[in-house]
């Protein structure tokens, strides 16, 4: 348990110093100027996806820890969490304790007894290309940028939270210290300047993996020429760009 | 909660972990003060336009309930928001898209309605008062009076005209107001509780009852403070007309709900279970049963029999205060019912209901109480009804 504990703080040290550059440049004025900004890789002509690979997720919650480190997500909040879902015959039985940032406790034993199925669902931004959020805002803070990012202007979100009403898959929340509307944007600040999206960094399964639609590698490139993912909530007409392999059917 | 109350067989209760009751109390009363607008400003309409000639006696009494309503409509939203010091933003960068980019216009070019139909109403008293009154007063009255200090028949019958045809396309635009509000919940469809077209409608013809009933109990009040007759005609009208919209009314929020299961589809997945469980008290018993059954029996009994006097008054003023709960608990049951269904479709988030803050209980008391205190200020200016002429 001790090494545990040792290598995971040490793995969040290495964690913070690899995304220290990028958390400078992450001040909300500088969000703007890196939109296709200077120095800046270009995201314009990339048509990114990403892909959730729901076999290889072991629910250890290092993608929650990740995020809210490098994205300063406060307490009780999340921009990206992690579900179990236990399959039985009565119904389904399902837990996120504090998002998974800590990974799950054990199941209790009546419900281990019951299960057919247990199944680990990383859940984050869509980043829709229809997206219900972009069409409620009512100043236009919320916006879709090149490459598929679906953003929050830190200089014109005037808190008003339609925007997470609209949302059909709960992902974005009002964020107390900042008062605006907040959610996860693929790390847009490190994907700009080359890098992948901090979850994606640091799942030790490669259940999360982010590549661009026209140039696909590993995972994301599996999974297109494979064509069997599924998008959540398909009613809701959002286009999303997050694709699930094999996605059980209880997954809402 | 037990599992049989859940929805989609879920076995425990669980909530996405980004579930919170963002919109709360602040987002209750202010469909229920813009809803006081629109059915306030229908009755002085009622008059104008329809020529219903027992409202004349009320019609100023309406008009200026509405405008002090009017006044503080769009205080709960700048209570509720995150950034308040971007409000204005909303008329400068709308974004089209959103139907709640309108909301700045419509609310502006209505109150510039409302204003200028009640200037042009009280146009005549204000050049009296201009007249005779000295000192700051005096100056304030000059001002108010915008330089034209003589009053003719012919201005008079011009004003008129204005005040009608301002009243006609005031009450479009007061459906507008509120139909708007309505349409705000009803476009979502990531919420099965709001997402229905009748929610525009619905939204609508419930804040005609409320404006209705409150003008009834706010008119008894002051009738039965100032020790003046009551004008039982009027009242009797009134109730007639209140009787037959709620009945409207009520159909329609049934109407919903009863689609929603016999359709049997994924709305009712969680409808069911939500009215079953977290809502059962405020809806099911409040609303429907307690809120909408009684004053349907009340004021049907006040509207259709011969009772009359003292008794009609009592009648009236319990079912006009149902009623006002009853949309209070129609839009509670819309704003925050609605945020209870998780987007996890497989379990209800909590409502506590705070009381300190911005956005607490006190602050919704004194939003709500802050229209009264406008109405009887304006009231110890201007003179209201005709027998209470007011000279301070
Ligand atoms: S998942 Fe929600 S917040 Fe993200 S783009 Fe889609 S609608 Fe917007
Ligand atoms: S909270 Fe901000 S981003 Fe969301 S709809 Fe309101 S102004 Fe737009």
């Amino acid at each position: 348990m001790s090494t545990m504990t040792t290598s995971r703080r040490s793995f969040l040290r290495a964690l913070v110093a690899v995304a220290g550059s990028a958390a400078v440049a992450y001040r909300p004025s500088a969000l703007a100027s890196l939109v296709g900004g200077k120095g800046s890789m270009d995201t314009t002509d990339a048509d990114y996806v990403f892909v959730v690979d729901i076999d290889r997720c072991i629910g250890c919650g290092k993608c929650v820890q990740a995020c809210s480190v490098e994205n300063h997500v406060p307490a009780g909040h999340f921009r990206t969490w992690v579900e179990r879902y236990v399959r039985t015959a009565e119904g389904t039985w399902i837990d996120s304790p504090d998002g998974a940032i800590n990974s799950f406790p054990p199941l209790a034993e009546d419900v281990t007894a019951a299960a057919k199925e247990t199944t680990f669902v990383p859940k984050l931004c869509n980043q829709c290309d229809n997206a219900p959020c972009v069409q409620v805002c009512p100043v236009g803070a919320t916006f879709k940028a090149p490459g598929g990012f679906v953003l929050i202007d830190p200089e014109h979100c005037m808190g008003c939270s339609y925007c997470i009403q609209a949302c059909p898959f709960g992902v974005r929340f009002l964020n107390p210290a900042t008062h605006m509307a907040d959610k996860c944007d693929w790390c847009y600040h490190r994907v700009s300047n080359g890098l992948q999206p901090a979850c994606a960094t640091v799942c030790p399964t490669g259940a999360r993996a982010f590549g661009d639609r026209n140039k696909p590698e590993g995972t994301v490139a599996e999974a297109l020429e494979e064509d069997r993912w599924r998008i959540l909530k398909p009613g809701m007409h959002a286009h999303n760009r997050v694709l699930y392999r094999r996605l059980p059917r209880e997954v809402i | 909660m037990t599992s049989s109350t859940l929805p989609n067989e879920a076995l425990v209760n669980y909530i996405f972990p980004n579930t919170h009751i963002d919109w709360s109390l602040m987002i209750v009363i202010y469909p229920y003060i813009t809803g006081l607008v629109a059915g306030a400003f229908v009755v002085s309409a009622l008059y104008h336009v329809f020529n219903v000639k027992t409202f004349e006696r009320i019609s100023r009494f309406a008009l200026i309930a509405a405008f002090c309503f009017g006044l503080f409509a769009g205080v709960p939203l700048l209570l509720h928001l995150g950034q308040p010091q971007r409000a204005f933003n909303i008329f400068l960068t709308p974004n089209t898209t959103s139907a709640m980019s309108i909301f700045g216009y419509v609310y502006a070019s209505y109150m510039l309605l409302l204003t200028v139909e009640l200037w042009l109403t009280y146009r005549e008293y204000i050049i009296q008062r201009a007249k005779e009154t000295k000192g700051i007063p005096g100056v304030i009255w000059n001002v108010l009076t915008l330089g034209v200090r003589t009053y003719t028949p012919e201005a008079a019958r011009v004003d008129h005209k204005v005040t009608v045809f301002l009243a006609a396309i005031g009450i479009p635009w007061a459906f507008l107001l509120h139909g708007y509000v309505g349409f705000i919940f009803g476009s979502v469809k990531a919420n099965a509780w709001w997402a229905t077209p009748l929610q525009p409608i619905v939204f609508l013809v419930s804040a005609i009852v409320s404006g209705m009933a409150m003008l009834l109990l706010m008119y008894t009040f002051i009738r039965w403070r100032a020790r003046k007759a009551y004008d039982l005609d009027m009242i009797k009208t009134m109730t007639i007309y209140l009787w037959c919209i709620f009945l409207l009314a009520f159909t329609l929020e049934t109407l919903e709900v009863v689609y929603a299961a016999y359709e049997q589809g994924h709305h009712w997945t969680v409808i069911g279970p939500l009215l079953a469980g977290p809502l059962f008290d405020s809806f099911v018993i409040g609303q429907v049963l307690t809120l909408s059954v009684l004053p349907i029996l009340i004021l049907g009994y006040a509207a259709l029999s011969n009772v009359w006097g003292k008794p009609l008054l009592y009648l009236v003023n319990i079912g006009a205060f149902l009623l006002v709960l009853q949309v209070l608990f129609m839009r509670f049951n819309v704003v925050v019912g609605g945020q209870m269904l998780s987007k996890s479709d497989r379990g209800f988030a909590e409502f506590h209901l705070e009381v300190l803050g911005r956005e607490g209980l006190i602050m919704a008391i004194i939003v709500f109480a802050a229209p009264f205190v406008t109405y009887y200020i304006i009231s110890r200016i201007i003179p209201i009804f005709d027998d209470q002429p007011v000279r301070g």
